[in-house]
């Protein structure tokens, strides 16, 4: 992958004190604003986390509502049962669908909040 | 006729526009226009989001296809729900962060190329123009139906009022507008449906699933065209119009099996007659509409291509796409998108009944086609017209144009902000005005000359328009550095052209074989959808060289989490 041209760097005001913090504090956010090669490689897990963790809920939907039409195609028995007395198919598509997206959301909102958590962690973690 | 619907109608347009006054006195500059501000709060944000989204295609279309076509078109409204999650997942906080406003802008963002930015303009306004000629029809239609009057007169109604508070009060104000409008969407239907689960108690539970749709009331159907009626009994109807070839006013026996109706006939059928087949009306009925399946092999393929293309679909509406950026950061665009599914959830739980108690109450719908009125119509069939029944008819009617006023006004925006931006001027607030006349006067003049097409269809072929080009270009360029420019173009070109060309034969010859052919073009996202990544995938792979130089410093804007403050 080609790395970015070497810009030259943004002229910064030092204040001594944020000099004596910065030597512990943030050193990884300057890996990252200046985009080196540790920087990148930081960006690209975030990424690769992410999308990771996105496409695994997906993975839950697709199977969960995705899967439904070939079911009842395959097993039209399944697509004859009536519990509560409601057919399955009505029962599933027509109630059940909702709060179960809702709740995908809500884990993928959870779960990708604490990445993000993590993230900030790491990045902004004094280093010993 | 019902006499609180008009005032009913009236008074939500009046409070449409009364709040967008209100906001218009705190909308001063540009950014209140387009924007407002990003002071908006998540709450307030998701339900002008809900508000906006759930348009003529779900308050009145959804329950229409379900009473016509049964279990298998509930697949819509849970692929209009799951768009979200899809949006939530893989969109909704970088493009916040990427600071887009319209898609035109994320490309011009993510890929510095002019080219693709124009050609993106001409995609946004084919979606937002296609998705807002069936709100202004169902403007028509719910008026027609309600008062009496002429079709075009409720488009008009919709579409000026629509384009004026636009015009006039920008994003500012129809976040109030709209956020307003879920909630009277909701309770427009959530009221009737309680008093309609008492009467259908009241009558004794008639069952829903019947394997014959009969009529549980003497009722009198008018049609409007000569048709063919396939009875299943012998049946006696009082007939004023033309009945196999002769002319009748008054009684007769017929007899089970065709027979031609003429055009402008009145049909009387007695109490617990069954609901006779009518050419050209498809429809479906007993086990047909209970279970799912469809006809034959393509109806699952039918029936996956929808699936793609509303889950898809969604987060290419230009409309939904604009509303990302009024969220003050990228975990904010998060909750809201959450909020939002629950609010459209539930919703969404409401029309499937209106569907299935309509089969029981206004079956005479499956006769003359005009299922789309099957909301409108229920509280005073299953309620009877004392003043019961015709205020929750009212309360409908009002709710149903709270759905046209809202969706065309989202639209109207994104479609104006695009045009004002980069096709008409530079964005000021003159241009907006401008170009939102414009955009509004396209779509009504469209409206009146077409008529007659099902609402919820051509939402949902929209829905695969978007799907086959904004969608894989949004995905892509989130998450992946090697897109290019070239390869968006040609990948929007290729699928969302072959969407937009499968749209348009469908709508305009209306194919009448069933065949594999007739299947794939009327349902083509399962198909454009994986052609437009594939494309977009190969040509940026061949032109590798031109992935924009400072792919790392979008990337790290995209993803990076807000609290670092990069």
């Amino acid at each position: 992958m080609a790395t970015t041209p070497t810009d030259p760097s943004p002229r910064v005001r030092v204040v001594l004190a944020e000099v004596a913090r910065s030597k512990t504090a943030g050193h990884t956010r300057v890996e990252l604003e200046e985009q080196s090669q540790i920087g990148e490689a930081l960006v690209r897990g975030l990424v690769r986390t992410q999308l990771a963790l996105a496409l695994r809920l997906a993975a839950v939907v697709a199977v969960g509502l995705g899967a439904l039409p070939l079911l009842f195609a395959v097993a039209p028995a399944v697509a004859r049962a009536r519990p509560f007395g409601i057919a399955l198919p009505w029962l599933l598509l027509g109630v059940v669908a909702y709060p179960f997206l809702v709740v995908v959301g809500w884990a993928y909102v959870h779960l990708a909040e604490r990445t993000e958590r993590d993230f900030t962690e790491l990045v902004e973690r004094p280093e010993k | 006729m019902n006499p609180y619907a008009l005032p009913a109608v009236v008074a939500v347009t009046l409070a449409t526009v009364g709040i967008g006054a209100y906001g218009l006195r705190l909308a001063r500059t540009t950014s209140d226009f387009l924007v407002a501000s990003r002071m908006v709060s998540p709450t307030w944000n998701a339900a002008a989001i809900g508000g906006e989204y759930l348009s003529a295609a779900s308050f009145l279309g959804v329950a229409g296809l379900v009473l016509k076509h049964g279990v298998d078109v509930l697949w819509y409204p849970v692929g209009f729900a799951a768009g979200y999650l899809a949006l939530l997942l893989f969109v909704a906080a970088p493009l916040r962060r990427s600071g887009a406003f319209t898609l035109p802008d994320f490309c011009e963002v993510r890929l510095h190329s002019r080219p693709l930015r124009k050609l993106a303009t001409v995609f946004v306004l084919f979606i937002g123009w296609f998705y807002l000629v069936p709100q202004l029809q169902g403007a028509g239609l719910t008026l027609q139906t309600v008062t009496g009057a002429p079709y075009a007169f409720g488009a008009i109604l919709v579409g000026g009022v629509v384009t004026a508070n636009v015009a006039l009060g920008g994003m500012r104000a129809i976040t109030f507008v709209q956020a307003f409008q879920y909630w009277l969407k909701l309770t427009a239907l959530a009221v009737p449906v309680f008093f309609l689960i008492l009467a259908w108690q009241h009558d004794g539970r008639p069952a829903l699933a019947p394997d014959a749709t009969t009529f549980i009331r003497p009722t009198t159907v008018e049609l409007e065209h000569a048709a063919v009626l396939t009875l299943t009994g012998e049946t006696t109807l009082q007939v004023r119009g033309e009945i196999d070839g002769a002319r009748v006013d008054g009684t007769v026996d017929v007899l089970a099996g065709e027979h031609t109706v003429g055009a402008g006939s009145a049909l009387r059928f007695p109490q617990g007659a069954a609901v006779p087949k009518v050419s050209g009306v498809s429809s479906s009925s007993g086990r047909a509409w209970l279970l799912p399946g469809g006809e034959g092999g393509h109806g699952l393929f039918a029936t996956y291509s929808l699936i793609l293309a509303t889950f898809l679909g969604t987060m290419g509406l230009p409309h939904v796409l604009v509303r990302f950026y009024t969220n003050r950061d990228g975990a904010a665009a998060r909750r809201t998108t959450l909020v939002v599914l629950a609010l459209v959830g539930l919703f969404y739980l409401l029309p499937t009944l209106y569907g299935v108690l309509g089969r029981v109450y206004v079956p005479q719908l499956l006769m003359t086609g005009e299922s789309d009125a099957v909301v409108l119509l229920l509280p005073s069939a299953a309620l009877g017209s004392g003043v019961l029944g015709q205020l929750l008819g009212a309360l409908v009617a009002a709710g149903a144009f709270a759905a046209f006023l809202s969706t065309s006004s989202g639209l109207l925006t994104s479609v104006a902000g695009v045009l004002s931006t980069d096709v008409l001027g530079h964005g000021s607030v003159r241009d907006f005005r401008k170009a939102a006349i414009v955009a509004g006067l396209v779509p009504l003049v469209l409206a009146l000359r077409v008529s007659g097409l099902d609402v919820s269809q051509v939402v949902g072929l929209a829905f695969a328009v978007a799907a086959s080009s904004f969608c894989p270009l949004l995905v892509l360029g989130i998450w992946w550095r090697g897109l290019t420019a070239a390869g968006a173009a040609v990948g929007i070109v290729v699928g969302g052209g072959a969407a937009v060309g499968s749209v348009l034969f469908t709508v305009l010859s209306r194919p009448a074989d069933d065949g594999w052919v007739a299947a794939l073009l009327a349902q083509p996202a399962a198909w454009t959808v994986p052609l437009a990544f594939a494309v977009m995938v190969v040509v940026s792979l061949a032109t590798r060289h031109r992935v924009p130089r400072n792919v790392g410093a979008t990337m790290l804007r995209l993803h990076a989490p807000d609290a670092l403050r990069l």
